[in-house]
């Protein structure tokens, strides 16, 4: 997501680095590539100079020309000005901003409305933190106050049912609408403020603890649509008011966005389509112009695809040095203590069957879409840039897996190849790619046998040496050659074969 | 009717005018040109959306033309870029190409959100207007409500639509649509496609999928291949004008929610680095805010005086 940026200060971090003195006229030659880069990725124009301009200074401030390591030097400014642009954890009154979260109240429900231009998420992301709450055992109703969008108020409908059923988590997710109250375009202006009222009457007769409010998009320019938004603010008295900012937005589209602020105060921005390959302008600039701290991050259309936002792991992430944190966070949401311990065990003895192997990946998707989860580890964000993750292959995996027998599951070596032909037959999948599971499943289970009694470093060997044999290939087949050998951008032919369903 | 097209337009273009040709007018009337000048008109292309390259170039072109002695105060500089962004649109050809004989196919792709729906309601509005027979077909099988919202669309202006299951695959539904579109005898099929992002390498080969489907059930088609820029989207655009290109076969461009962008910048970024021909911009969020690009009177209405 941040490729391009991330190249441009690590290109010119590294000149840096190279040249045996550092003078100020260096570093400034450095910022003026920056700037370009910073500029082609949509940030605000005086977000960058003001930007180039305090990096400059700090590294003079730190006397990084007679510093040993200036790359190092160098690098440290930049993060923590970007951290300072991302979200310095202070709001506009210098209050330190609480971590991102939905608060909880009593007596309930939260109350968080959504605001936005057309087509930014706001329905989706409904959906997201629907999810993000289910997970936490909260229940949640979904109401659907966009009267104006064809079929909008279905569109939440469907999601919230969604985030019911195929979400993980304890509680419920109701959905509120009153589809008969829909009208053509500006000729239902003003009614979503009834709707919001009964449906807040809803919320509170099933005891649900946060309602969330999704809206019609609308432009910051336009007045009555703007005062139906504060219709809604005055008659309920939202907790959190949400404005959802499409990534991929331009110049003025941060404008806009202060504009909204402005008029709505909202207390938290969520950027959407940041799986895209958005240069992150809007993520970089929209905190310094509207003053508005970013929460949360849209990374795909799937209900899952929701991130905290955290100010200094996303300057860690622009710089390419991955986010650790965030991944040990995903897979602790996943996965208990004593269920990895288990696998362990099982694993060191060999154990391992094809049932946990599903298991296992299936854990893994649900921490998020596979790159992003890959680009969280450090130094593989750009190596990823060009690579092609492609899910519809793990689908497959899984599809192929569910047409096996408990004994198969159990114990794979007794898959020959009539029950080969019946596996790939039940999973829409060719015999050869039942043939590659296997063998790489026997890979897998051997390297990790092995490695239960290594220490980290044989470890690191070992998964060098299955890249090396081709076993980790074609578990994560969509990334070609990853790692192990070649470019990131090579297919294996077998990526391009049919399949099912790619979604 | 051509002047309430260019009014709508000018109203349509009442932010840009605003922010992007009023700004460069309070900047530049009355001044003389000087490089400080020069710089901050560079700055104001870049909040507008020029984009780098463009901004470039044309800056570039201003201070030449400056130091040779041609341009000496801040209206000359109006007029340069006037003509100056005219000579970018050379007369391309920028009509909708309809098939000779049987169903003319539109498709009609972008990334998430941009408006592919809304516009096909407004181009399906324009057609039916004109007398021609429309059917829509839903290959959004992926969004939640994306088939209801199109049929809504349908219902509203009198034409069919042929839809799929939700979750299907889109080329079945766009094989159905093509079938059906012949067998009616309708003049106009449009496709909708599901927002896919330029870097989905699956989801581009499933639209390069659903483009041959459709090319071996109707001759020449698709006709037109259409992709929705967002006017608001940033240098992106540009990116997703190159991969859908390669991936689609594009033939023009839908430059949608013009009336939200205040500095309609990115259509001169855009025509900076492809060739692709700018078809229509919308304007609003009805079928009826439409309108055909005509650079000419696009530029006219961003640097109209104020009535
Ligand atoms: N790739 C991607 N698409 C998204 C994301 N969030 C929303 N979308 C898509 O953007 C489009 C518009 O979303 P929607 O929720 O209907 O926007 P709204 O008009 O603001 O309610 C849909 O196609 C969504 O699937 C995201 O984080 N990543
Ligand atoms: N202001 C404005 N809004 C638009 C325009 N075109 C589409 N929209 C809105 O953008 C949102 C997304 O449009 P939709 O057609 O569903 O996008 P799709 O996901 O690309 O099919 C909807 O709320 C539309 O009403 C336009 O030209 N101007
Ligand atoms: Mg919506
Ligand atoms: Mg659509």
């Amino acid at each position: 997501m941040f490729d391009r940026l991330s190249e441009g200060f690590n290109s010119a971090i590294r000149k840096l680095s190279g040249q045996g003195t550092i003078t100020e006229a260096n570093v400034r030659e450095a910022m003026a590539e920056v700037r370009t880069a910073l500029l082609e990725a949509d940030v605000n124009l005086k977000v960058v100079d003001q930007f180039c301009e305090q990096v400059i200074a700090d590294a003079a401030g730190a006397e990084v020309t007679k510093s040993l390591k200036p790359g190092q030097e160098m690098i440290g400014i930049v993060h923590r000005r970007l951290v300072d642009l991302l979200g310095d954890g202070r709001t506009e009154d210098g209050q330190p901003t609480p971590p991102p979260g939905i608060m909880k109240v009593s007596p309930g429900p939260t109350i968080i409305m959504m605001s936005g231009l057309q087509g930014s998420g706001k329905t989706t992301t409904c959906g997201k933190l629907a999810a993000y709450l289910k997970k936490r055992g909260r229940s949640v109703m979904l109401a659907a106050a966009d009267l104006q969008r064809p079929a909008a108020v279905e569109q939440l409908n469907i999601i919230a049912d969604q985030a019911n059923t195929d979400m993980p988590g304890g509680a419920q997710v109701h959905f509120y609408g009153e589809p008969e109250k829909c009208a053509e375009y500006g000729k239902a202006v003003g009614v979503a403020v009834a709707v919001c009222q009964s449906a807040l009457k809803e919320a509170r007769r099933l005891g649900v603890d946060v309602l969330i409010l999704d809206t019609a998009g609308r432009l910051h320019v336009n007045d009555e649509l703007m005062g139906e938004l504060h219709g809604v603010r005055r008659a309920l008295n939202p907790h959190h008011i949400f404005l959802v900012v499409d990534a991929m937005t331009g110049q003025d589209a941060v404008n806009s966005a202060k504009i909204f602020h402005e008029k709505l105060e909202v207390d938290g921005i969520i950027l959407t389509k940041f799986d895209s390959d958005t240069r992150g302008g809007a993520a970089l600039s929209v905190k310094e112009v509207t003053g508005a701290p970013i929460r949360y991050i849209g990374i795909g259309e799937k209900l899952d695809a929701l991130e905290e936002f955290h100010a200094d792991r996303m300057a860690g992430r622009i710089l390419g040095m991955g986010d650790v944190v965030s991944l040990v966070e995903k897979a602790q949401e996943e996965v208990s203590e004593a269920e990895a311990e288990a696998m362990q065990a099982k694993m060191a003895k060999g154990e391992m069957t094809m049932e946990d192997f599903l298991k296992q990946l299936r854990t893994l998707r649900r921490m998020g879409p596979m790159k992003q989860i890959l680009g969280l580890l450090p130094g593989l964000g750009p190596m990823l840039k060009d690579a092609n993750v492609d899910e519809g292959m793990f689908d497959k995996t899984e599809a192929m897996i569910q047409s096996m027998t408990p004994q198969e599951r159990k114990s794979p070596k007794v898959i020959n190849p009539s029950r080969r032909r019946r596996i790939a037959q039940g999973s829409g999948t060719e015999t050869n790619d039942v043939g590659q599971l296997v063998k790489q499943f026997s890979a897998i289970s051997k390297v990790s046998k092995q490695m239960a009694g290594m220490n980290a470093k044989s470890k690191v060997e070992a998964v060098k040496e299955m890249q090396r044999s081709g076993g980790m290939d074609g578990m994560m087949p969509g990334l070609g050659g990853f790692g192990g050998k070649g470019s990131t951008k090579s297919k294996s032919p077998k990526t391009k074969s049919r399949r099912k369903k790619s979604r | 009717m051509i002047k309430s097209v260019f009014s709508k337009l000018k109203k349509g273009l009442g932010r840009t005018r605003e922010s992007f040709v009023g700004q460069l007018r309070s900047l530049l009337t009355g001044r003389k040109l000087d490089e400080a000048l020069i710089g901050e008109l560079e700055q104001r292309l870049i909040e507008s959306d020029v984009g780098v390259q463009a901004t470039a170039r044309l800056i570039d072109g201003v201070r030449t033309d400056f130091r040779a002695g041609k341009l000496t105060k801040g209206e000359d500089v109006l007029d340069y870029l006037k003509r100056e962004l005219k000579s970018m649109w050379p007369h391309a050809d920028r009509a909708l190409h309809l098939a000779e004989q049987g169903p003319t196919v539109i498709l009609v792709t972008g990334v998430n959100g941009v408006g592919k729906t809304t516009s096909i309601a407004k181009l399906c509005g324009a057609m039916r207007d004109e007398g021609k027979t429309v059917m829509l077909g839903a290959c959004d099988t992926f969004r939640a409500g994306a088939v209801r919202q199109l049929e809504i669309w349908a219902e509203r202006l009198g034409v069919e639509v042929v839809k799929g299951m939700q979750g299907g695959d889109p080329a079945a539904v766009a094989f159905d649509a093509c079938a059906a579109a012949k067998a009616r005898g309708v003049d106009v099929l449009i496709l909708d496609t599901a927002g896919r992002l330029h870097t989905q390498d699956p989801l581009m080969r499933q639209l390069s999928k659903l483009r041959s489907v459709v090319a071996k059930q109707i001759e020449g088609a698709p006709h037109e291949v259409l992709l929705v820029l967002d006017a608001t989207s940033g240098q992106n655009a540009l990116r997703q004008a190159e991969e859908f290109g390669k991936s689609a076969g594009v033939t023009g461009i839908f430059l949608s929610k013009l009336d939200g962008t205040a500095k309609g910048g990115i259509v001169i970024a855009v025509r900076e680095s492809c060739d692709l021909p700018v078809k229509f911009v919308g304007v609003g969020e009805t079928p009826a805010d439409v309108q055909p690009f005509d650079p000419d009177q696009f530029i006219d209405a961003m640097f109209a005086e104020d009535e």
